[in-house]
């Protein structure tokens, strides 16, 4: 089985900060990560091959910096990693992301086609599903569960707010993995040393897709949406903040829930 | 000339879910800007088209109802399909979902048959008086950038909201429409996936975004046993339980119950948070909550920007007390 | 020159780190407390690869360089100074010479499993009565026949309680002095050879560190390690070796102690601040963080030089001597830094602070350390 994981590097926004004085992001010193629903779908993915048999391709659209992004894939087992990047496809909504990665695929090959619920930097969950539409695939999203794998057929969990669904879908097809589905593994030692040494990341630039790619539909131009503006939340007013003994402190809560009505 | 902004109304098991009621209200008023009309869309299994009278009530001036048996429970494919041919027949101006699990699994895989955009979890929806785009606000970036998208050349321009975010109207039992039955028409192609089975109340939980007053555990709790005092004192301000993602991701509380950017948007009338520091993704789903208290070690920890009330102490110290005093009263 | 890591360090030390801070972390206070070796750890350790870093993969190693390896123990030193140096004995100290002086069958036969962790290595070379001045040993070797028959004892070895084999050192001709002393592979399982008492320590405790006694214990022949003779210059090959390792353990738990502190200092509130604003704890931070960039780079150039091939035992001697100073330095303000709490166990400083002290001691006391930098400037 031919199985393609895409994967994002995103900043960890867990170690995002506020600057207090400015209001912007502070984003020096935060370490870049595979983001987490992806490696999820990664683990999964080394998982059905150890299982299946196969061959694992990791792919992901980014600048040059998203290198080190697929070495950590490829140190955790992946067979083969794909950078897509171009200047040309650089400004891309989701729609044009999942576009260019559907042409990517096509040209990568696969049976199986496995991503992230959503990244953790823009958390929309669009581009698995969208990646589906292009190739016309079947999807299941939020899978927290692979049941059996028999053939072509995956047995599925899939789940919901308030339920889950026992899905049962034939290859080829998109799965979108939540971060539940399992643990995913470290990497190994030789595993980093395998993915520096003896394995590679292909560029897939403009040029390799051009033949596949409508010029119309990439980057910022072929964007269905545009920010139109960005800002930061203005923090609402600061409240009080008291350091009190416990007992006294105790005594300030319950007087400011009284006079609030709140109990 | 795509015209009317069509809701997306979101059924399980024959039940109208509260977001679907939230974005008619949204929409009404978007809609009277724009002099256009609402129409909800409603796909179910047989007899759904008695549930489009609560659709009007609550703001649909028309309802374009779907039945079929395979659209009793949801699956992608099918969904996607009527909704695409829906679109195509009336060319609505604006699309709306739910971003529930279902509205994010549909309306991508929508967005991308109609060639248009898609905007992620709403916060915002606003008509721009001199071009009449639909403006989208989302938090991006872990919750703290706002970003406002909009959808120039591509119609109908689609967006999905968060539950909790807008207000539904109170239902006006007076309000008339009119329901437009749609023949959905369901081939092979939308069969590649099945369902064996359906497990529900698996994980029934309480929907923590219904709360009046939440009582929320942090990291800085240190140990899952604490849950328990949080759990009494959520008792006694007649509350729930939630907690950060990173009580979540320690495995204290079930992720149904987190708050914040990738967990749930909430405003209760009052919101405790117990050993939370405030990561920019946890004030993102709470901090609309009308009455903040805040008790947490750290001086400096963020949560005290947007507390109205912040202690700095130890929560395993105050809250016991803060129970004791509570009971006596 | 170049102070930057390579791309394939980098994604290393990211690799140490997660499983270092999710795998070694959550049992460093546990196996301090309870003096239990970390079996279920050396296991994981042998199956991610730590177990053989610096050894090629024809023995089952992972083909890294000694950076590589030293790096693995520095990162693990941050959150456990015992996992740290069980790994840095094992590899530096049995996998080592057996790899650099055994024959083709002795590495044939003992390093791969070795390498993958399989087996848990020592090395026996003090002795009672011969601590420093390695060159009194008293442990003798007779040749008989196909076997050698050793007897003697050897004191603080660490890993000994769970090592299945061990590089032993015995005299075999007396009358040649340190010329007369040689190396040997030593199997649990040989006849006569049997772990002594386990020593009670102040640091480290998770490590186990026992005495070994030979009673007409059974070498065979072919388990002789290097030439008759030449085992003392294998010993103190070995140790230039280990000091690398031992200088990494010492320097991961300098950084282990200030990133605790650095986070404590930013919450702790006296005097209605956080002590982070007192210009006393800016200071000792300040001081800290430069000396263990300074040992942290003492240590990197000497396991650079050693793979240049060049002669590198001065320099792995200053990076162990800087770097254990260090350590107890550093351990010793992040202790005070964090005042009554410091000395709790409740807070990890103190377990650093104690697993600091040893990096002085063994592997060649500070005292050694020095000696062999005069001479190599020839103050002597």
């Amino acid at each position: 089985m031919r199985i393609v994981v895409c994967i994002k590097q995103v900043p960890d926004t867990t170690e995002v900060k506020l600057d207090p004085v400015k209001g912007t992001l502070i984003r020096e010193g935060v370490p870049s990560i595979i983001n987490p629903d992806d490696k999820a779908g990664l683990e999964a993915a080394l998982r059905i091959k150890e299982q299946a048999g196969g061959t694992v391709a990791v792919v992901s659209m980014g600048p040059s910096q998203a290198d080190v992004a697929l070495r950590e894939a490829l140190a955790m087992g992946a067979d083969e990693a794909y950078l897509v990047t171009d200047r040309a496809f650089g400004g891309a909504d989701t729609w044009a992301t999942s576009y260019t990665l559907s042409v990517a695929i096509r040209k990568i090959g696969f049976d199986l086609i496995i991503c992230g619920r959503q990244a953790i930097d823009g958390d929309t969950a669009q581009v698995g599903p969208q990646i589906a539409q292009h190739l016309d695939l079947p999807q299941v999203s939020y899978v927290e569960g692979i049941e059996r794998i028999s053939g072509n057929k995956l047995v599925l969990k899939r789940q919901f707010e308030d339920r889950y669904h026992l899905l049962e879908v034939e290859l080829p097809c998109v799965l979108t993995a939540l971060s539940e589905l399992n643990k995913p593994r470290y990497m190994s030692v030789s595993g980093v040393f395998e993915a520096y040494r003896e394995k590679e990341v292909r560029r897939l630039t403009f040029e390799d897709l051009k033949e596949d790619i409508d010029v119309a539909n990439i980057g910022l131009k072929g964007s269905p949406t545009n920010v139109k503006q960005s800002f930061t939340k203005q923090p609402k007013g600061k409240g009080e903040k008291l350091e009190l003994e416990p007992e006294e402190a105790v005594l300030a809560i319950v007087s400011r829930l009284r006079a609030k009505n709140l109990i | 000339m795509s015209r009317n902004i069509f809701v997306f109304c979101e059924q399980r098991d024959g039940a109208i879910q509260k977001v679907s009621l939230e974005l008619l209200g949204k929409a009404r008023e978007l809609a009277a800007v724009l002099g256009q009309e609402v129409y909800g869309v409603l796909l179910g299994g047989n007899g759904i088209v008695n549930k489009a009278q609560t659709l009007i009530r609550s703001g649909a001036d028309k309802v374009i109802v779907g039945e079929h048996q395979e659209l009793s429970e949801y699956l992608t494919a099918p969904y996607a399909k009527v909704l695409f041919e829906i679109v195509k027949e009336y060319e609505p101006e604006i699309v709306l979902f739910g971003a529930t699990a279902i509205g994010r699994d549909l309306a991508p895989r929508v967005s991308c048959m109609c060639h248009t955009g898609l905007t992620a979890d709403c916060t915002k929806l606003e008509i721009e008086p001199e071009t009449g785009l639909l403006l989208m606000t989302r938090p991006a970036f872990g919750g703290n950038i706002m970003a406002t998208i909009v959808c120039k050349n591509h119609r109908p321009e689609m967006a999905t909201v968060r539950p909790g975010v807008m207000q539904a109207l109170e239902p006006d039992f007076e309000r008339t429409g009119e329901i437009i039955e749609f023949e959905p028409r369901i081939g092979e192609s939308e069969r590649r996936v099945k369902i064996l089975s359906v497990i529900k109340g698996e994980k029934k939980d309480v929907d923590i975004t219904d709360a009046k007053a939440l009582v929320s555990g942090g990291r800085g709790m240190g140990s899952p046993e604490r849950i328990d005092m949080l759990n009494e004192l959520a008792r006694l301000l007649k509350g729930e339980v939630s907690a950060s993602r990173a009580a979540v991701d320690a495995g204290w509380m079930p992720q149904s119950r987190q708050v914040g950017q990738t967990g749930k948007t909430v405003h209760p009338k009052l919101y405790f948070a117990c050993g939370i520091s405030g990561a920019i993704q946890h004030l993102a789903g709470m901090e609309e909550s009308d009455y903040i208290v805040a008790i947490n070690k750290d001086a400096s920890a963020p949560i005290f920007d947007v507390a109205d009330l912040g202690i700095v102490g130890d929560v395993n110290v105050i809250v016991p007390k803060l129970i004791e005093e509570l009971k006596k009263q | 020159m170049n102070f930057e890591l390579t791309q394939e360090h980098s994604l290393l030390k990211t690799m140490y780190q997660s499983f270092a801070e999710n795998e070694v972390k959550p049992l460093a206070a546990e196996i301090d407390e309870q003096e239990r070796f970390p079996v279920e750890t050396v296991e994981k350790l042998g199956r991610f690869g730590f177990m053989g870093i610096p050894f090629p993969k024809e023995y089952g190693g992972q083909g890294g360089d000694t950076l590589a390896y030293i790096m693995a123990v520095e990162e693990l030193s941050k959150v456990c100074g015992t996992t740290g140096v069980v790994v840095s004995a094992h590899t530096s100290l049995c996998c080592h010479p057996i790899f650099a002086f055994g024959t083709e069958e002795q590495k044939q036969r003992y390093l791969p499993d070795l390498l993958s962790g399989k087996k848990v290595g020592a090395f026996g070379l003090t002795e009672p009565n011969a601590g420093t001045d390695a060159s009194a040993q008293q442990t003798r070797a007779i040749l008989d026949g196909d076997n050698y028959i050793l007897n003697g004892s050897k004191i603080f070895i660490t890993n000994a309680g769970h090592a299945e084999v061990f590089v032993i050192f015995a005299m075999t001709d007396k009358s040649l002095g340190t010329r007369g002393i040689s190396a040997f592979i030593v199997e649990k399982g040989f006849e006569g050879f049997k772990i002594g008492r386990e020593e009670k320590k102040m640091g480290i405790r998770g490590s186990s560190t026992c005495e070994l006694i030979m009673e007409n214990c059974i070498v065979p022949r072919t388990n002789l390690l290097g030439a008759e003779g030449k085992g003392y210059g294998i010993a103190l090959k070995t140790l230039d070796g280990g000091r690398i390792g031992i200088a990494a353990q010492a320097l991961g738990i300098a950084e282990g102690a200030l990133d605790e502190t650095v986070r404590y200092v930013k919450e702790r509130k006296q005097f209605g601040r956080r002590i982070s604003q007192f210009q006393n704890t800016q200071f000792s931070i300040a001081d800290m963080h430069t000396r263990i960039e300074a040992a942290k780079w003492l240590v990197y150039s000497a396991a650079l030089k050693k793979d240049s091939g060049a002669a590198y035992g001065t320099e792995a001697a200053m990076a162990k001597l800087f770097a254990s100073e260090t350590a107890t330095f550093v351990t010793q303000r992040c202790v005070q830094l964090f005042g009554g709490y410091g000395y709790t166990r409740e807070y990890p400083v103190e377990r650093m602070m104690r697993d600091a002290k040893i990096t002085e001691i063994y592997e060649g006391t500070s005292e050694v350390q020095r000696m062999v930098i005069a001479s190599a400037l020839k103050v002597n």
